[in-house]
């Protein structure tokens, strides 16, 4: 297990969601030939990559932040959805009772969605880094009681947003081809990445997951930084909901984003980063949350009955799994070592072998550590 | 040797659950003191345990993989697969009351291998294999019937409507007739399995294994036990436990609906750790677990009970939780703290009074 914290990195680790990727995508294109066709209608692209693109925002801009948390303090925050639902109540009850709406009361709402995403954040983060509470255990407290909580913050059942900014930040800005949504996300992600190149967050982040202790006697303050991640999930958490709610145009607190943290996830999960915390790859995340939205509609374009795509959907997820995973990996290794020697001959079983055991035993002594 | 059992410590399982019996008695107390009439009854407290004895039984489960150090987030949707398909069997005009039984043991015991496989075997983590377990569940549930479906079987009516009556723990209703209490089998089914599964944790090597295990993998590695078997053995015991629970599930309602049990898996987390378990494995006494599943459902009906708005529900249940694990979290590691001691050389330890030559 803590190899897996160590390894995978840099491109080695893209590879898995981006064969995921390409097989989908190649069932598709088996499926219909006209998978690339891009539609304009009413001033917009419509087709299959933009309503990809469309769908997948939020889960994206979530992927993003459970990266940060799980690869920070080895758990993962299953509240995402909930705390999502917590800001873009607030966001729209600040909306609703604001006399006139412009861009700057937009604005400054979100802003207002943010500071309480932060403050959710801060109380996940608290739990996990000072009183040691695992992630999954600390979260499951906003994660039951979250939803009454916005309903509280709603006053009333589904209050709709339907004025003209909203709108257009859910669809389409008029005279911009491309939906708003995705222009948000691009702008989220490029932040961020800009973000973690200009900081040390990605190194000390990394530091934290993988070994706390040493972190602490190299100077770097593990309850600082997981604090930190989960205050910038909370921000994730806030523009994720301010992106559904504005989508759909009206606040649900019950279904708003409702089993988005399994997905974000299996994002991170599908995005080759190790759930136990360690090094992370922002863009294997990302890969990740928009294999997720292939699978979703490359499932209904099959036209596989709505409820079965669930099951579709589990049996994939384990297939990918188990593949991927590490005594999978050493025991197809060895069967190509098997299958090598005997085509090869002897002398090249010899070398083989003796190369081998130096990287077997190498590998067992780390293992064991 | 006498001295030593004297000041032997109480271990950090036994303090958890003494905390969490502590706190349920008093939350019992208080709601006798506040709504004498409708809790001082014994119907209340059984009926706590037949209309909830499913997620009794889940948290019984999950405790169990809880305390190997695992999570078993599907418990829930296999439950409800479990009353549907046992639905389905028993309105489908072959099927028997016992082979419906034999049904749900099996399906339950389906899920728990593969995912005990998968997740022993193959070292994969646990959420995401039983979080692929339970959208597999939702999505054969869905598959095999989309509706409610009403068994209409008599055998299983029979069955449904059986009661345990005892004449003598029953109460007055308003109107002045006696009423004897009266206990699903579901109830009893749930008191044998805490007691049975109470013996094996505590008594059998199974068990004992179970909480090396969930305390350090590679400590148990080095003791001679074999780690992968019993987490295996775990989550099939599980998934057994889940196919009971969806069984009791249908004899209590006596429907099958794609609703069923959904949101359960997180109630017996809830219940486990107000129990005293922990996520990381190795503590936790599993007479805890129905004692932290009880306090939630305590909870719950005191909010009924006092008329408030049923959000608050879910906004106690999360407080709740959240005094608990903070609470938890607080004693050990106060605990922890006192217990470290420096290997120090003998002539640099703090001076002993007793027997040093």
């Amino acid at each position: 297990m803590t190899m897996a914290k160590i390894k995978a990195h840099g491109f080695h680790q893209v590879v898995l969601p981006l064969s995921v990727l390409l097989i989908l995508i190649l069932i598709n294109l088996i499926k219909g030939a006209d998978y690339f066709s891009i539609s304009i209608i009413n001033g917009a692209l419509y087709g299959n990559i933009p309503n990809i693109l469309f769908g997948a925002s939020e889960l994206v801009i979530l992927s993003i932040g459970m990266t940060l948390v799980t690869s920070s303090s080895g758990g993962q925050d299953i509240s995402v959805g909930v705390a999502a639902t917590i800001t873009s109540s607030v966001f729209v009850r600040l909306v609703l009772n604001a006399g006139q709406i412009t861009w700057m009361t937009i604005l400054l709402a979100f802003l207002a969605s943010c500071a309480i995403g932060i403050l959710i954040g801060a109380f996940n983060g608290t739990l996990v880094a000072i009183f040691n509470v695992q992630p999954m255990v600390a979260t499951l407290i906003l994660y039951t009681a979250g939803r009454s909580i916005a309903f509280l913050i709603d006053g009333k059942l589904s209050p709709i947003l339907a004025n003209n900014f909203t709108n257009q930040i859910g669809s389409v800005i008029p005279g911009i081809p491309i939906q708003t949504p995705i222009i948000l996300t691009f702008v989220f992600i490029v932040l961020f990445v800009i973000f973690l190149k200009t900081t040390n967050l990605k190194l000390y982040s990394e530091t934290v997951g993988i070994n706390p202790k040493a972190a602490r006697l190299n100077g770097i303050d593990p309850v600082r930084i997981k604090l930190l991640t989960y205050m910038i999930l909370g921000i994730c958490t806030a523009a994720a909901g301010f992106i559904a709610v504005t989508k759909a145009g009206r606040h649900d607190s019950v279904n708003l984003l409702k089993y988005s943290e399994m997905d974000a996830i299996l994002a991170v999960a599908i995005g080759g980063n190790a759930l136990s915390g360690g090094k992370f790859s922002i863009s294997g995340s990302i890969i990740g949350a928009y294999t997720i939205e292939v699978l979703n509609r490359t499932l209904l374009r099959l036209e596989v009955d709505p409820e079965t795509i669930k099951a579709f959907k589990a049996a994939f997820i384990i297939i990918l799994i188990v593949i991927s995973s590490s005594v999978v990996r050493e025991f197809l290794a060895k069967g190509t070592k098997w299958v090598r020697a005997r085509i090869g001959g002897a002398e090249q079983i010899q070398a083989a072998g003796e190369a081998d055991a130096a990287v077997i035993s190498n590998s067992d002594i780390s293992e064991k550590k | 040797m006498n001295m030593n059992q004297r000041n032997e410590k109480i271990s950090n399982s036994d303090l958890l659950f003494a905390i969490a019996a502590i706190i349920f008695m008093l939350m019992y107390g208080f709601a006798i003191l506040y709504y004498p009439h409708s809790f001082l009854q014994f119907q209340t407290f059984f009926d706590l345990f037949s209309l909830n004895a499913p997620l009794i039984i889940l948290t019984l489960g999950l405790s169990i993989v809880m305390i190997g150090g695992g999570i078993d987030i599907s418990v829930g949707a296999v439950t409800g697969l479990v009353t549907m398909c046992c639905a389905v069997f028993l309105e489908s005009g072959r099927g028997s009351v016992g082979g419906s039984m034999l049904l749900a043991l099996a399906i339950g015991l389906a899920f728990g291998l593969l995912q005990g496989f998968l997740i022993a075997y193959l070292e994969i983590q646990p959420f995401i294999i039983t979080l692929a377990g339970m959208y597999l569940a939702n999505g054969l549930l869905t598959t095999i019937h989309k509706d409610p479906l009403n068994v209409r079987m008599p055998d299983f009516v029979h069955l449904r409507d059986f009661e345990i009556v005892i004449p003598w723990l029953g109460n007055s209703n308003r109107l002045g007739n006696f009423i004897p209490l009266a206990i699903k089998p579901g109830a009893v089914v749930a008191l044998v399995l805490i007691i049975l599964l109470a013996i094996l944790m505590h008594w059998s090597r199974f068990g004992r294994n179970l909480y090396a295990v969930g305390g350090n993998n590679q400590s148990a590695v080095m003791l001679g036990i074999n780690v992968k078997r019993t987490k295996f053995y775990s989550y099939v015991l599980c998934g057994l436990l889940s196919g009971i629970a969806g069984f009791v599930f249908l004899m209590t309602t006596g429907a099958g609906n794609v609703g069923n049990a959904s949101g359960f898996e997180m109630k017996a987390i809830a219940g486990s750790i107000i129990g005293g378990m922990m996520l990381s494995g190795g503590v936790g006494n599993l007479i805890g677990s129905p004692i932290g599943a009880l306090t939630l459902l305590t909870i719950n009906e005191l909010i009924r009970a006092a008329g408030v708005n049923s959000n608050f529900q879910s906004i106690a249940s999360g407080i709740l939780l959240c005094i608990f694990i903070v609470l938890q979290n607080v004693v050990l590691w106060l605990r922890a703290k006192s217990s470290f001691k420096l290997a120090l050389p003998s002539w640099l330890m703090p001076s002993k009074k007793t027997g040093r030559a």
